[in-house]
């Protein structure tokens, strides 16, 4: 007897479904050995972390704030990933989006804009802010082929440099220069509270509140959605991400849909930066231990692999995997072993690599007299 | 003259850039077996953690307990790095959302920092430490005394390691079958190379040496376990091998250069002198320098000359080569 592995010539539909579930499942066992390994009781442990997600007083608006950057980034990653394009760079387009979006923020908003007028000057400036950042790598791609992973993977780090200098060590225009704390510690400006983003409250159990940012999430999932699946750009995207060779024959102009699938990545996550400002923090985020301790553009790539790339699907993934998150700093300290949400995460992301085996491979058992025979 | 900029540089250089070496030296033996394992700051920060943990409970000698310490953070390492191996080799899982994987499942959110904490090893002081074990009349020799004598034994073991290294990948037959794997496995595997086996063992022994990176920071560096204490290396490091074209020799140069780098802004500041945002450019010249390499490396013909394996990344399936 042999295990032989070989390619599915054409996938069932069903088990896009229940693999990634599958996955979600044995990856929760996985962990809950690591638990027990290390004498704690996963049953009690998974317990507290669903309560302190979805149940507890509160929880959902947390679990809210946490999945909306999630969704950006998971949508971002996913839009270009889909392409076999692996922008990795979401983090740094996501601290770009914040940039660019406070500064019209702060601007037009202090020039007494009227509300709505403002909030739309802030999602187009994230979008172009995260866009340009991501066009970088997407230049170096397109014009000289350079692998776009590892250049949008040094950028982030370059951004987070930029945002830490631009409220920390220097005086610049995104930061506080008034008042007595000012002196203390280094923040961001706050925005006038014409470019504050609202909030709805859902009337039901309690009342929850639906941050604007969550609202644009769905909004962009639907562009992705209709981009990809419903226009000639879309389908000359996958073709490309399919085999490069063979777009190039038939006449599609490879070179601008590496940078439109870029900066389309890039913008989704730049609205997320800004979203981040208007929605969350009201101020520019520079705190090495703030924002950038948080690294919505990685885990936005656990989303997005989670959720196949599907963008309706990252929106629900991105509640699953924000619940564990705000979980995870809900009960942070105490007795609760820290660093578990991220060793959840990342054995979710690793079984579903294995599991993205089985959908496209098909494993049989084959005994060895057939095995020479085929 | 000891006390000059210049040399108070190169010798912080070497420090700081020996765990940069390491984990360079680790990812450049997966590399050129066709294995890009983006995990690196996870295996570091694991080894580094597993490190300090065995320095405080192996109740030893210093030299002893500092000689376990590093073993168990290799390993450590290198288990890590099986997981990545078992993926991507055996699964044919994508290299990049797997290394990337890794990192998030054993980096400063994840598994590192859960050991840390449930080992209690936070805010607890080292009983032992690596130093510099040269007599102090060597180290106030003019320039090469802090240069050259003033290092820790870390420090020469990563001396022999490049120079072995250096000599396994161009001498040997092990290491010249290494590169035919990394750059065409089809081949390799034609001529009778198990590119299975050696795509492991490289993998394998780049966490290990991933792990030993970490211990530099957690024994020799700063000797303490904080979370997330390695602060970015490993991407560094994933960078260096790029920056260095896959070669060992080049890879401590380039290990120096971005370890002098770090020690830049803080010895400018400490002497009063002004170059603009030091912090800013000091801290994200590494990054863009890599960039720049990487897209000087990729015009036209010049990846191959400059070393890239060109398997790299791409998984090997014999009915499907």
């Amino acid at each position: 007897m042999r295990v032989t592995v070989e390619r599915r010539l054409r996938q069932p539909r069903w088990l896009a479904v229940v693999v990634p579930v599958a996955s979600l499942f044995v990856a929760l066992c996985i962990a809950g050995l690591v638990l027990v390994a290390t004498g704690h009781n996963p049953i009690s442990s998974y317990r507290r972390l669903f309560d302190a997600a979805f149940l507890s007083n509160g929880a959902l608006d947390q679990t809210l704030i946490a999945a909306t950057p999630l969704a950006f980034t998971g949508l971002a990653a996913g839009a270009a990933f889909r392409m076999r394009i692996f922008n990795i760079g979401a983090e740094g387009q996501l601290y770009m989006g914040a940039i660019v979006g406070s500064a019209a923020g702060l601007w037009l908003g202090g020039r007494g804009g009227a509300s709505p007028f403002v909030i739309a000057a802030m999602i187009v400036a994230g979008a172009l802010g995260g866009a340009a950042w991501a066009s970088i790598p997407g230049v170096f791609r397109a014009f000289f082929g350079t692998s776009e992973i590892l250049t949008s993977l040094m950028l982030n780090y370059v951004a987070g440099y930029i945002l830490t200098y631009l409220i920390f060590q220097s005086e610049s225009y995104w930061r506080q220069t008034k008042g007595f704390n000012a002196t203390v510690f280094p923040t961001g400006k706050p925005l006038p509270s014409n470019a504050e983003w609202p909030t709805w409250t859902l009337h039901t159990q309690g009342g929850i509140a639906l941050p604007l940012g969550a609202g644009v999430t769905v909004l962009a999932a639907v562009v992705l959605w209709v981009l990809y699946r419903r226009t000639r750009f879309g389908f000359e995207v996958q073709v490309l991400g399919d085999s490069e060779g063979a777009a190039r024959y038939s006449g599609v102009r490879t070179r601008r849909k590496i940078l439109a699938v870029m900066a389309i990545s890039g913008a989704v996550a730049g609205i997320g930066g800004a979203s981040q400002v208007g929605d969350f923090s009201h101020a520019l985020d520079g705190d090495p231990n703030g924002l950038q301790k948080q690294s919505y553009g990685y885990s936005g790539i656990v989303v997005a692999a989670l959720a196949r790339y599907n963008p309706f699907a990252v929106l629900l993934v991105a509640i699953l995997i924000g619940g564990l998150d705000s979980a995870g700093n809900a009960l942070q300290g105490a007795d609760f072993p820290s660093g578990l949400v991220g060793v959840i995460q990342g054995i979710i992301l690793f079984t579903t690599l294995g599991g993205e085996l089985l959908v496209r491979h098909r494993v049989r058992l084959v005994r060895a007299a057939e095995s020479v025979a085929a | 003259m000891n006390n000059s900029l210049l040399v108070v540089l190169i010798a912080s250089g070497i420090a700081y850039g020996t765990p940069l070496l390491y984990g360079a030296l680790g990812e450049l033996l997966a590399e050129r077996s066709g294995v890009l394992n983006l995990g690196v700051e996870g295996m570091m920060l694991v080894g580094a953690v597993m490190g300090f943990w065995a320095e405080q409970r192996v109740h030893a000698g210093a030299v002893l307990s500092l000689i376990v310490a590093v073993l168990c953070a290799a390993f450590a390492g290198m288990v890590m790095s099986a997981i990545h191996a078992f993926l991507v080799i055996t699964l044919r899982a994508s290299q990049i959302v797997s290394g990337l994987a890794l990192t998030i499942f054993a980096g400063a959110a994840g598994l590192s920092s859960y050991l840390g904490s449930d080992l209690n090893l936070a805010d607890v002081p080292a009983h032992h430490a690596f130093h510099a074990v040269f007599p102090s009349s060597l180290q106030n020799w003019p320039i090469v005394g802090p240069i050259v004598f003033g290092q820790n034994p870390l420090v020469y073991a990563s001396w022999v390691l490049v120079a072995a290294i250096a000599y396994y990948l161009t001498r040997t037959r092990p290491g010249l079958n290494v590169r035919s794997v990394g750059e065409a496995p089809g081949a390799a595997d034609a001529m009778g190379i198990n590119v299975v086996k050696y795509r492991y063992l490289h993998v394998l022994a780049g966490g290990a040496l991933a792990g030993v990176a970490g211990a530099t920071f957690t024994l020799a560096i700063t000797p303490q376990w904080v979370s997330g204490i390695t602060g970015g290396a490993g991407w560094i490091a994933i960078a260096l091998v790029i920056f260095a074209f896959w070669r060992p020799e080049l890879c401590l140069v380039g290990a120096y250069f971005f370890g002098a780098l770090q020690a830049l802004a803080p010895e400018l500041q400490a002497r009063n002198i002004s170059l603009g945002p030091t912090e800013l450019w000091t801290n994200a010249i590494p990054y863009i320098a890599t960039v720049i390499v990487l897209v000087l490396v990729s015009w036209r013909g010049a990846r191959r000359r400059l070393g890239a394996p060109a398997a790299l990344g791409v998984p090997y399936v014999r009915e499907e080569a």
